[in-house]
């Protein structure tokens, strides 16, 4: 017999993705300066064919995926939005268009509909238009928005309204609710922006106080309790004065699969800023191959890839150690505890970073755009 | 339907309850088990919310579900209902059903 075989790696039990977040393009008309979207933004020749996509679609459903999120940049610029959302319905995806909005026209929502959308999220960027067109630097935004979320119910389908909440609307918090009362949404998302890529550059303009945010989340409990059966409001809180970290993307490669426009298979949004890791791509290997195997999705998945004090903590299946990218911004290694963490030896510098910002004035937005994000 | 709900839905034995349009129940094969799909949210419910589920037509009561459901679970129409109510009362806050 020949010399013992090493003993494989040991792996994490891997599951079955739920999500398939599809970044259809970079471009976008509004330009947000908390954008999720990465600083160096993916440009229009290198988006990917739409008989990929179509590919993708029918690979993620055999895969397990159950719902597929069509995202950008701003998704309806895609002319092939239509084959996209149909193949998704063939597939038996539950689909869901994230959109600004702005570019729909009533008819394109009702071919969307009729080729089988299930749900629209709309996002707004405050309940006064004036404030929320200047910080998606786009004028007469908002109006369009509140159209298009009026053609959304009035076509049966049901409607999400996004709010990002940041220093500078969410003192309109009560009425940020109201509005997606008023428009008939069914579901509103008060998120409190996270701080990584155009939100990270823009820290200081966006981060509220802690008082701030923890008059939302009361704000949110009372309203919660006052909309039952109304409005299911989600929230997603900041993690700068929290104690315990976010599960973020609900674990490392555990339920979500994020596609670029240009392909790249990630396991969350700002995955690409982690030194190292190398992202698989659809246009060259089958999609279960890089959710199962690819070295990017098995670096952090898990809970094998842990140093203390995370790999000993009764919470690191449940918080997954929180985020990779916040840690790599923040203490420069994503491999080490995301200092949202108490147990971090970082989480003091942490809370101060965010404390002194929100206490400063708030500068100028650096806005999203192709030119703001090609210095970096 | 559109516009805006003004009311919260109150789940009453004579309630007739439906999946709300926009949400989905469906066997899923790679999972071998029954889903609800809605926005941003995948519920995996147990055997007797299926049961139930699977009745909810719009057209059949809470009470007469309870009724069909008597010799299923050899339990009385009253306990059933008991069991019931406030489930599809939880699912009816939820946006899953609508009566």
């Amino acid at each position: 017999m020949s010399a013992a075989r090493t003993p494989p790696e040991p792996r994490a039990a891997v599951g079955t993705p739920i999500g398939l977040l599809a970044e259809l393009t970079h471009r976008c008309p509004l330009q947000c300066p908390y954008c999720s979207n990465p600083l160096a933004l993916e440009r229009a020749g290198a988006e990917l064919a739409t008989e990929v996509w179509l590919d993708v679609l029918e690979q993620g459903a055999k895969l397990g995926v159950l719902q597929l999120h069509l995202s950008g940049g701003e998704p309806t610029l895609r002319r092939d939005l239509e084959e996209i959302v149909a193949r998704a319905a063939k597939v038996g995806l539950y689909s869901n268009l994230i959109t600004a909005g702005v570019l729909l026209t009533r008819d394109r929502l009702e071919r969307l509909a009729s080729l089988g959308l299930d749900h629209v999220q709309v996002s707004i960027q405050d309940a006064s238009a004036a404030n929320a067109d200047r910080i998606a630097h786009y004028g007469g935004g908002h109006a369009r928005k509140l159209e298009v979320a009026g053609w959304v119910r009035a076509l049966g389908l049901p409607l999400t309204i996004n709010a990002p909440v940041h220093r500078q609307n969410i003192d309109n918090l009560p009425a940020i609710i109201d509005l997606a009362v008023s428009v008939g949404a069914q579901r509103l998302e008060v998120a409190h922006v996270q701080y990584y890529g155009w939100a990270l550059q823009n820290r200081q303009a966006l981060m509220p106080t802690r008082r701030q945010v923890l008059d939302s989340a009361k704000l949110v409990n009372e309203a919660r309790e006052r909309l039952k059966g109304i409005v299911v409001i989600d929230f997603v809180v900041p993690d700068y004065y929290a104690r315990r970290p976010k599960p973020c993307m609900g674990g490392w490669g555990r339920g979500s699969i994020n596609i670029t426009p240009s392909g790249k298979a990630l396991p969350c949004h700002a995955a690409e800023t982690i030194p190292g890791l190398v992202f698989a791509n659809v246009r060259d290997e089958r999609l279960a191959d890089i959710w199962l195997h690819s070295e990017a999705f098995q670096r952090f998945r898990g809970t094998q890839w842990m140093p203390e004090p995370c790999r000993s903590c009764e919470l690191r299946a449940v918080d997954w150690g929180g985020c990779r990218c916040q840690a790599l911004a923040f203490a420069g290694d994503a491999a080490l505890t995301d200092p949202a963490c108490a147990k971090s030896s970082l989480h003091e510098a942490f809370t101060q970073v965010a404390e002194h910002a929100a206490a400063q004035p708030a500068p100028k937005f650096a806005y999203r755009n192709p030119r703001a994000g090609a210095h970096h | 339907m559109s516009g805006r709900k003004t009311e919260r839905t109150l789940i009453v034995p004579l309630s007739a309850p439906i999946l709300a349009r926009h949400v989905k129940m469906r066997h899923d094969s790679v999972r071998e088990r029954w889903l609800i799909l809605a926005p941003e949210r995948v519920l995996t419910p147990d055997a007797v919310a299926i049961a139930v589920l699977r009745l909810c037509d719009g057209t059949r009561s809470v009470e007469a579900i309870a009724r069909e459901l008597e010799q299923t679970y050899n339990a009385s129409k009253e306990r059933i209902l008991g069991d019931i109510l406030p489930m599809l009362q939880d699912l009816a806050d939820r946006g899953v059903v609508t009566a």
